[in-house]
């Protein structure tokens, strides 16, 4: 009875809950408790060992009625038509109508077919296929065949039966490709999204992306979110130690070390919003705002030709509708890198201080215009760091007019950012950097 | 896996109060916690596959209400560990009495010539003073706390770990050992096991996002809002005396409160509070008025008080028409 447990934990794994071996142990024992009649118990058992999360539950859920909703064979097919001995299997359950026995044999003949191993809807056909033959279909054609001939009544309903149970079939194979397809096409298709360019994506794909970029915040800040305080091992700190020890005459039974906080990391983020870069702000915005928790202060800022300051919009709506916001506002005009610093520095330079990590996200393409490096230069001398994020490929980097090397000799870090991938990196520096 | 059949001849007291899910569901009605058929199971099963549960949901949905039901009606000691940041294992597991280690030590001093007393070398001497070697890292200088406090009880007890969310992750993993083994380990003395496992209860408000190791250990129970058949049925139970027909508006409004775009929706614990004041205010039935003025003991917030307040008539309508 173990067996179909199993391919459900696969079809659950597919849906996106995560189990564990040891977890399928503990369900399967829960299983053994509370038995398979009371269909409500099941589901709660399986639920609460499996599903670590409202979301797994729900999707667990799903699975579980999806899976173990057992198609209803067809209908008797002829009244009164007596089994002779001489026809096939097949032939004998479809005309006496015996659903269990069908029931049976389609889910024997989906086993020796292997269906749990379909992967892609090409194949729906072919298995359909296999199983209808694993459950005898020749002899039943044959039969059929036969009983044209002596008695056309009963080789019609017959037919009529055949072609019903077809269709039982083809749906039992479409319902396990839904269950057993899911998570390898997901994971596939994830990883390729990872590695895929931001700026040439596609737009259906844009929602998917968000999600993995919401895993990925979520993954970080669970790491980084907490206070972290790093102790300074053999540095006593005498104060709390007396304190802490009063109680017994100051003898240290108890000691207290010095500890250092680990300070959260204070951002200002400037995005060039004009034309290719937009796509990388958008889910480096996305990232960061996600990541919330992990960082103490966030301010963000949007340029393309001059610069505005757009944490608000940021925070008071939906990240879908902040980006349109502040790409209405700012617009896909043509970028002044120099104008775009020469307003940092007057509006808010003053916040700019030596626990702040100033990134800045754009092609550094200023279409000719001043670079003001000198503005950069004063920023990265007052802030903590400056790291320079560049969608660009770094052999193109001072080509045309491209202002990136004269900027990079004033950052703490120029990177090439493209992906996901390398996107999750440089945020898992930032927030792991010591301060 | 943990089969441990010195135990299981133990805990017979539990077993034969905790026989099926109906059971567990009727127990826990004795005790005044109205369940839903998916917590009986989480309990039904906890207890059978001597597995920690980890309960989460809003807060106020009777989280912790849950395990002090358990303990009444097992008549076992509830054992509770209150989380915070900083929780550490000298105010969870033990602690040595330190001042009765330093009182020993004074008295110990003068008796030290006679222990010593014939010994002429020091090597001998020396010998002599390792017999007592261990004596002040002994269970009798131990004081224990909750956890260990749940491991010695001779005929079991429910433990409860609130809260757990608020503490750090470093006392996440340090639960870990048990969690799964229903042991806990002093380094002077060694491990110590239960005699009996204590049926454990976890709460989390999803204040952070638990660590998979604890996650894995436990069987995980969402409670959400009620549904108003059994939110209704809670109402009974908690607040003795109410009018049927009341009863069915108080909870047909709190229904209709929970679909609003609120910052903190009105718990069960909510609801019950409301019932008993508008007993207490002999309220024979919803009226707009009087719902205005005791919004402020559903809804936390002063923006949810007046985002509702505008809505309260036509609610306190629906809610008397959708009553059955």
């Amino acid at each position: 009875m173990q067996e179909p447990l199993i391919r459900f934990f696969r079809a659950a794994r597919g849906a996106g809950v995560r189990i564990s071996p040891a977890e399928s142990i503990d369900a399967l024992r829960a299983v053994e408790i509370v038995g398979y009649a009371d269909r409500t118990a099941l589901r709660d058992a399986l639920a609460l060992s499996l599903a670590k999360t409202l979301d797994e539950k729900q999707a667990l859920e799903a699975c579980f009625d999806l899976y173990f909703s057992a198609g209803t064979p067809p209908g008797p097919a002829a009244e009164q038509a007596a089994p002779e001995s001489d026809r096939g299997d097949l032939t004998q359950m479809l005309s006496t109508g015996d659903r269990a026995a069908l029931g049976t044999a389609m889910a024997e003949a989906a086993e020796a077919a292997g269906l749990a191993e379909i992967r892609l809807f090409t194949q729906v056909n072919q298995f359909a296929r296999r199983i209808l033959e694993g459950m005898g279909l020749d002899r039943l054609e044959r039969d059929i065949a036969a009983l044209a001939a002596t008695a056309p009544e009963t080789a019609r309903t017959l037919q009529r039966a055949r072609e019903a149970l077809g269709e039982q079939v083809r749906e039992l194979v479409d319902r396990n490709l839904v269950l057993f397809s899911r998570g390898e096409t997901e994971s596939l298709r994830e990883e390729a999204l990872r590695n895929a360019r931001l700026t040439a994506l596609d737009r259906r794909d844009l929602a998917r992306m968000r999600v993995i970029v919401r895993a990925m915040a979520k993954r970080l800040r669970d790491r980084y979110a907490r206070p972290r305080r790093r102790r300074r091992r053999g540095q006593l700190d005498a104060r709390r130690t007396i304190r802490g020890n009063a109680g017994w005459g100051g003898i240290p039974f108890i000691t207290h070390w010095k500890q250092r906080h680990v300070e959260k990391p204070r951002l200002m983020v400037l995005c060039d919003v004009s034309g290719s870069v937009a796509a990388a702000a958008e889910f480096l915005l996305l990232f960061l705002y996600a990541l919330n928790e992990a960082l103490s202060d966030i301010r963000a800022f949007a340029f393309s030709g001059s610069l505005i300051e757009v944490s608000q919009v940021l925070e008071t709506l939906e990240i879908d509708a902040a980006i349109g916001e502040v790409l209405r506002r700012i617009g896909f005009g043509s970028s002044n890198y120099g104008r775009a610093l020469a307003d940092f520095e007057t509006g808010w330079m003053a916040s700019v201080t030596r626990r702040t990590s100033v990134l800045i996200l754009g092609d550094g393409r200023g279409n000719f215009t001043d670079p003001r490096t000198d503005i950069l230069k004063r920023i990265g001398e007052r802030a903590k760091r400056v790291i320079w994020l560049n969608p660009e490929a770094r052999a193109s980097w001072g080509t045309g007019d491209s202002d990136m090397l004269r900027y990079a000799p004033y950052c703490t870090l120029v990177t090439q950012c493209n992906t996901l991938k390398r996107l999750e990196r440089v945020v898992a520096e930032l927030l792991g950097a010591q301060g | 896996m943990r089969a441990s059949p010195c135990c299981r001849l133990v805990t017979a007291a539990t077993d034969t109060l905790v026989t099926s899910i109906e059971a567990v569901e009727q127990g826990l009605g004795a005790a005044g916690y109205i369940a839903s058929r998916q917590i009986a199971t989480a309990v039904f099963l906890a207890e059978r596959l001597e597995k920690p549960i980890l309960v989460e949901g809003p807060a106020g949905v009777g989280k912790t209400e849950l395990a002090k039901a358990l303990a009444t009606w097992l008549g076992l000691k509830l054992i509770r560990l209150q989380c915070y940041e900083g929780l550490d294992e000298a105010k969870a597991l033990y602690e040595w009495k330190y001042g009765k280690q330093l009182l020993y030590t004074q008295i110990l001093k003068d008796k030290l010539a006679e222990v010593l007393g014939h010994a002429d070398t020091l090597p001998a001497a020396l010998d002599r003073l390792h017999r007592f070697g261990d004596i002040f890292y002994s269970p009798d200088f131990l004081e224990p706390r909750p956890l260990l406090q749940a491991l010695q009880q001779p005929t079991g007890c429910v433990l409860l770990i609130d809260e757990i969310d608020k503490s750090e992750q470093e006392f996440e993993a340090f639960l870990l050992e048990l969690l799964s083994d229903y042991q806990a380990t002093i380094p002077e003395i060694g491990a110590i096991v239960a005699e009996i496992p204590p049926i454990v209860i976890l709460t989390s408000n999803a204040g952070r996002d638990l660590g998979d190791a604890l996650k894995r250990r436990c069987l995980h129970l969402h409670i959400g809002f009620p549904e108003p058949r059994l939110e209704s049925r809670i109402i009974e139970t908690r607040v003795p005396g109410i009018e049927l027909v009341l009863r069915q508006q108080i909870v047909g409004f709190v229904q209709l409160l929970r679909k609003l775009d609120l910052k903190k929706l009105p718990s069960v614990s909510e609801t019950i509070d409301w019932a008993r004041a508008l007993l207490l205010l002999h309220v024979a039935s919803l009226d707009v008025d009087m719902v205005r003025d005791t919004l402020n003991l559903l809804l936390k917030y002063e923006a949810d008080v007046e985002a509702a307040r505008i809505q309260v008539p036509d609610l306190v309508a629906r809610a008397a028409s959708c009553r059955s």
